[in-house]
């Protein structure tokens, strides 16, 4: 036996003190260079939509018109967050919209026609959700029918499904106080103060706290300077939103004040933590990744492949149920084109906007977010500068096209790098 | 001496063919043993009867010098047998860390304890002197191929393993990188485990095992020293079975 030799290699010794700021700014842009752009084109579009409807139309940036975005981009933002764990998985669920009429209806039903409480209506619908999920799921991961052929058969069964609850067309309207609070109504400007000390408090407590831990056990921990930037600019943008949504913007102040943060926003803060924890930090997440990623490597690794597969259909649908939920809010009624028309493609266009791979094994909850709100600043400045439905159409249909190719050409970037 | 792994009389058929006859297999801890032999010759197949995937139809594995019962992959894993095959089944999407732990995650209540796994992650990679990598966050999509390879069998090495079987670990790599997993398995082997390399190069055979098992169409020529024997001797053994003393006696034909 002959001794193998020490060779020099690629020998690189593992940092083991804490990256500079500078450091960290560095990494970053040369992620973004190896083709991980991250929510990068997100945030540069929507700074872009966002200055060039300001500047065509003053309106845009009234304190009315910026509640209105929220209000307008929340039931596809909803949605977008639940379409977020199948596209990790690298399947599509193109029955999400109607999926989101349906539980709306079942809503407007049990509400109406039974008379039940509103919250017995929202677990109904949001219960209809989750069997939609399971049947789904089931039939893509134990049949092994691709899940774009079962999707687009539900897409087509659930109108028929809406137009059943609705009794072929018919409008309802919802009355329910707390229901049509959600999408209509705000927070007392108080509150709203409130809620932004407490996430800011406690989005720099668990920083503090992960860099304090992971130092104390001599792991590489992010720098304090990198944890107050964080801080500040979260400090910064959302007490300037609160503070512009605090502000008065009603037409007639004598008679009715309107201000305050929509109820919406809390709800959407609440699902992006909830599922964004779910998604990082527990094993089931990690699972999700690693199926999106490699499903044989999944499988060997003892991960219940199918089971992972069902459980992203699942929480898809009854995301799709809360968004079905708001939408009726806002409406103040379901009718069978509730869910419909452009819905489920402006929800799919917010996942991949906002930087989550139609690839999978990338993507992150807050992508929705971002890309809903640029989904919902194109809807609402095309409406302003007074383009019919044609423009708006034609720009959201380009706008989904140019993510999805920014996503395949960082894609084919990354795989150039190495990196793929 | 008792190997940590002894497999007797093993014999498996895929219907009416005769994957293996009769084979006998052993693994000393401490050892490199090189499971050598020609394109199905059924190295894969003998590795894959040990690890459970395929069910033996005759003989008998003794671990440890008790004889057991493997049933499926979960039952070698508790033996402490880990296999490391060819395609390495990493997930290219997560990061070193994530990927050494797919499966079997660390959780404090419902989380994850991520501090506790890296930890663990790079004091496996630094008992394995493993210095190739600038952290271990790193995305496995950036790494080389030897460098993933080191990933997996830092992998395969986590979990208190005592026997570890590479299926060609140096097959898709380049010198430079070869040579630096070769220098991982001598490691491995020095750390007191026991490890199994299927390879079909020469080279790498003779620069890390102890011991070389060369099969013939289903049936174990012999099981030499490596010091005991040349390049060329192993080549025959591999080619047909016998050479001069050593290998099959009574003749096999193809």
């Amino acid at each position: 036996m002959s001794k193998v030799k020490e060779l020099p290699g690629e020998a690189i010794v593992a940092a083991t003190q804490s990256p500079s700021i500078g450091n960290s700014f560095l990494a970053y842009i040369e992620r973004v260079r190896g083709g991980d752009m991250g929510a990068l084109p997100a945030v540069l579009g929507l700074v872009v939509l966002c200055t060039v409807f300001a500047v065509a139309r003053p309106a845009f940036v009234t304190a009315g018109n910026f509640a209105n975005l929220f209000t307008q981009g929340a039931a596809i933002t909803l949605i977008a967050m639940g379409l977020v764990f199948v596209l990790l998985l690298g399947e599509i669920d193109l029955s999400a919209g109607f999926a989101s009429g349906v539980c709306a209806a079942v809503l407007a039903v049990t509400l109406t026609s039974l008379g039940l409480p509103w919250y017995v209506c929202a677990v109904a619908a949001i219960v209809t959700g989750v069997i939609i999920g399971i049947v789904l799921g089931t039939l893509v991961a134990k049949v092994g029918i691709p899940s774009f052929v079962v999707t687009l058969a539900a897409f087509l069964a659930f109108q028929g499904l809406v137009l059943v609850l609705v009794d072929e067309g018919t409008n309802i309207s919802i009355r329910d106080d707390v229901i049509v609070a959600i999408a209509n109504r705000n927070l007392p400007p108080w509150l709203g103060w409130a809620l932004y000390a407490g996430c800011v408090v406690i989005f720099a407590a668990v920083q503090l706290l992960r860099a304090r831990t992971r130092t104390r056990r001599g792991l590489v921990a992010d720098p304090l300077s990198l944890i107050a930037a964080r801080v500040g600019a979260l400090a910064v943008l959302a007490g300037l939103a609160v503070y512009v949504l605090n502000l008065e913007r009603s037409r007639n102040p004598a008679l009715v004040s309107l201000t305050g943060v929509p109820i919406v926003v809390p709800l959407i803060l609440v699902l992006l933590v909830l599922w964004t924890m779910v998604l990082r930090r527990t094993a089931f997440g990690r699972h999700i990744y690693a199926v999106g990623g490699s499903a044989e490597a999944a499988r060997r690794a003892g991960i219940a492949v199918d089971r992972i597969r069902i459980s992203a259909f699942v929480i898809c649908s009854s995301m799709a149920a809360v968004g079905g939920i708001v939408a009726a809010s806002r409406a103040s009624s379901v009718d069978p084109n509730t869910g419909g028309s452009s819905v489920l493609l402006y929800a799919v266009g917010a996942a991949v906007i906002g930087g989550t791979s139609l690839f999978g094994g990338k993507g992150r909850v807050l992508d929705a977010v971002l890309g809903g709100a640029v989904v919902a600043v194109i809807e609402n400045g095309m409406g302003l500068m007074g383009y019919g439905a044609s423009v708006k159409y034609l720009v959201t249909g380009s706008v989904l096209l140019l993510a999805a190719g920014v996503d395949a050409l960082a894609r084919k970037r990354a795989a150039a790098a190495g990196l793929r | 001496m008792t190997p940590l792994l002894e497999v007797r009389g093993i014999d498996k058929s895929f219907g009416p063919v005769k994957v293996l006859h009769d084979v006998e297999f052993s693994a000393y801890a401490g050892e490199v043993t090189a499971l050598v032999g020609d394109n199905g010759a059924g190295k894969s197949t003998l590795v894959k009867c040990i690890g459970g995937i395929y069910p033996i139809d005759a003989g008998e594995i003794f671990f440890d010098g008790r004889q057991v019962h493997v049933h499926g992959p979960r039952d070698a894993g508790e033996l402490g047998i880990e296999i490391v095959y060819q395609d390495l089944a990493l997930c290219d999407n997560l990061d070193i860390v994530q990927n050494m732990f797919l499966g079997r995650e660390r959780k404090s209540g419902l989380l994850l304890d991520e501090d506790s796994m890296e930890e663990l992650a790079e004091q496996t990679l630094s008992s394995l002197s493993v210095r190739t990598v600038k952290s271990i966050r790193q995305q496995v999509s950036s790494l080389s191929g030897g460098q993933r390879q080191t990933v997996a069998i830092a992998k395969a090495v986590l979990w208190n393993s005592k026997v570890v079987i590479l299926d060609e670990p140096t097959a898709a790599l380049g010198v430079a990188q070869t040579a630096q997993v070769l220098e991982l398995v001598r490691r491995l082997a020095d750390t007191g485990l026991a490890v199994v390399l299927i390879s079909h190069n020469m080279n790498d055979v003779f620069a890390v095992s102890d011991r070389i098992a060369a099969l013939y169409l289903g049936r174990m020529a012999a099981q030499v020293k490596t010091a005991d024997v040349t390049h060329a001797q192993v080549v025959e053994l591999i080619t047909s079975g016998r050479s001069g003393d050593l290998g099959l006696k009574n003749g096999v034909t193809p």
